[in-house]
């Protein structure tokens, strides 16, 4: 450390002398250091991720409970906002562009559309945020980037928990009766969970060191609702368009999961109304999206920070 | 954690001093008999910060002030009257080619004037920045001191706690044995029941305090420390003092970052002093304080 008794000005680096550098790099490797910051193994990666899930946990429930901390209400707001919303679009789409035509038990079909895609469509939206709206955190401590867009999610599966129950009361208000099917909805919930986290991951990665993308988000995913049959029976829409758009808009991971939650809450909701293959899709939606949206994400590991 | 000790003199300080008291554990096994371990190697490291949307000033060299080292000044920039480019990137080298060895018992404080490169060279230090040229080795997980980004305004302290303990890598348990400990180092509680309120009422020396206290709660092989003295009322600065002491002992090597020339005096054996980027002088607290307040007083 104190080469020089007394370091001169114009000599300034003491460790260093200036004829002959010194090998720090030698240094380090001889004594077994590893780079800072460098990006784990991907095993390594999901053994960090494990052992921070209380962090996820507790960073999920901080976020969900501080939304509504200041408002009057306060927690109420967990289940009035879902109410609101979907009173919002019963208003526009049933009463005022009569989109009910042709769908039995239009509410229960309306709020159950509703309430899932906003799971998808708040994942999204916060996870392109998730690394650039919390770089303060990224830049002062260590944890696994992924915990924060994963924390995210499970806020909005909390949150979507909240609008579950709003939509049983409605269901069971409407009188329509439970079934053994209703048990359908924990695998579509996994499912669509596994493919929201991984595109919010995803979203998180591109999103990370730059607002455009959040910029455009909005406008994407507004399309992408109007593309999922959240409001209408997107069967009944594309009946007259050509085979090639019938065919995409089955593949739609967000309609797929859709439909996937009416056929098991709503006894309306037949078997037949459901896309060929929808489980097998939904199945290979989760797989490809969650998986490679995480592997995408951790690929870019040691760069999450960066002003 | 109470007990009073003289400032300045502390007794571990003359033997953090003495590199042969160095024991060659762990990683000095293949090291020569006698050799000083490192903990951090710093090697030729160049940091550059791109800032998104602001067109380079009409002066050239200009991009490179100091001022503009953190991209904190882009609305500046702006706001006298420069044009943004659409999609253009500025680039901002913060710290230019920085190397340095420290070793295993030191205390090492930066210092230099705002900009200079200190805290982002601390970052790197981290792991939290990725370097543009170079490379940071280190022995072990070198922490920042701070945990004030993963603290949320509305939540009560008591949940920032367990917030701030998960964040920074503790397990669930941990912040169970330390939560009584910690609330107890930050007094919150000394005037009422405060500690079950959002943090949003709290005075800002209170959150302060608290911020500090859970940051503390953990130790450290490598701790940098960013400005964290400065908090508080002046016996809360003491006790935090003392406590970055205690953790000094514990851990392998601490950074400490500070204007206050007095607590790098009180805390470091050896100062590293960056100048646009550059380190401009490396060695004894004393000769590199006293060069630098000549070349400051100008």
């Amino acid at each position: 450390m104190i080469n020089s008794p007394e370091p001169q000005q114009s000599d300034p680096q003491v460790d260093p002398q200036p004829d002959q550098p010194f090998d720090f790099r030698a240094l380090a490797e001889r004594h077994g250091l590893a780079v800072s910051g460098a990006r784990p193994t991907f095993t390594a990666y999901l053994r960090q991720l494990w052992g921070r899930r209380y962090f996820i946990e507790a960073f999920s429930r901080a976020k969900l409970t501080s939304q509504y901390s200041q408002a009057r209400l306060g927690q109420v707001w967990q289940v009035a906002t879902p109410l609101l919303n979907a009173a919002v679009f019963y208003l526009v789409f049933g009463v005022l562009l009569q989109s009910k035509r042709g769908v039995p038990d239009y509410i229960p079909f309306l709020v159950t559309g509703v309430f899932v895609w906003t799971f998808t469509q708040t994942s999204v939206t916060a996870g392109v945020r998730a690394i650039s709206g919390n770089i303060g955190l990224v830049r002062a401590l260590h944890f696994p980037r992924a915990s924060l867009p994963l924390a995210l999610c499970l806020q909005q599966f909390q949150q979507l928990m909240f609008s579950m129950a709003v939509l049983v009361a409605i269901l069971l208000g409407y009188g329509i009766p439970p079934t053994p099917n209703w048990l359908l909805v924990v695998p579509v919930l996994i499912l669509q969970s596994m493919f929201n986290a991984g595109l919010a991951l995803a979203v998180a990665r591109l999103g990370s060191n730059t607002q455009d993308l959040a910029q455009v988000m909005p406008f994407v995913l507004r399309t992408w609702m109007y593309m999922s049959g959240v409001m209408y029976s997107l069967a009944d829409k594309a009946k007259h368009m050509p085979e090639v758009i019938q065919v995409l808009l089955t593949l739609n991971p967000a309609a797929i999961y859709l439909d996937l939650m009416r056929f098991a809450l709503i006894d309306s909701f037949h078997a037949d109304q459901l896309p060929p293959h929808v489980w097998p899709l939904a199945v290979g939606w989760a797989l490809l999206v969650g998986g490679g949206g995480f592997v995408y994400f951790w690929m870019a590991e040691e760069t999450y920070g960066r002003g | 954690m109470a007990v009073a000790e003289p400032r300045g003199d502390s007794p571990t300080f003359g033997a953090a001093q003495e590199p042969s008291q160095e024991p060659s554990a762990a990683s000095g096994s293949t090291a020569e008999p006698g050799e000083r371990v490192p903990t951090v190697v710093v090697d030729g490291v160049h940091i550059v910060y791109r800032v998104h949307g602001a067109a380079p000033a009409a002066a050239p060299g200009a991009a490179s002030k100091p001022d503009d080292a953190m991209g904190h000044r882009s609305l500046r920039a702006r706001l006298a009257g420069r044009k943004p480019q659409f999609g253009s990137v500025r680039e901002v080298h913060a710290v230019r080619g920085v190397s340095f060895a420290a070793y295993r018992g030191e205390a090492i404080g930066l210092i230099g004037s705002n900009g200079s490169g200190k805290s982002t060279l601390l970052r790197a230090i981290a792991g939290l920045l990725p370097t543009e040229h170079g490379a940071v080795y280190t022995s072990g997980q070198p922490s920042l001191l701070g945990v004030n980004a993963a603290l949320m305004s509305d939540l009560t302290g008591e949940k920032n706690v367990v917030l701030g303990g998960l964040a920074m890598g503790m397990s669930k348990a941990q912040v169970r044995e330390q939560y009584q400990q910690i609330v107890d180092f930050s007094g919150i509680n000394t005037t009422g029941d405060f500690i079950s309120l959002p943090m949003r009422t709290y005075s800002s020396g209170m959150a302060a305090r608290l911020r500090f206290s859970i940051a503390a709660a953990k130790d450290h092989d490598v701790l940098l420390v960013d400005e964290a003295l400065a908090t508080g009322d002046r016996a809360f600065q003491k006790q935090s003092e003392r406590r970055i002491r205690e953790l000094r002992e514990r851990a392998g090597t601490i950074f400490l970052v500070s204007h206050n020339q007095k607590s790098i005096r009180d805390v470091c054996d050896r100062v590293l002093w960056l100048d646009k980027g550059l380190l401009r002088m490396d060695g004894p607290t004393d000769a590199v304080i006293k060069a630098y307040e000549q070349a400051t007083a100008r």
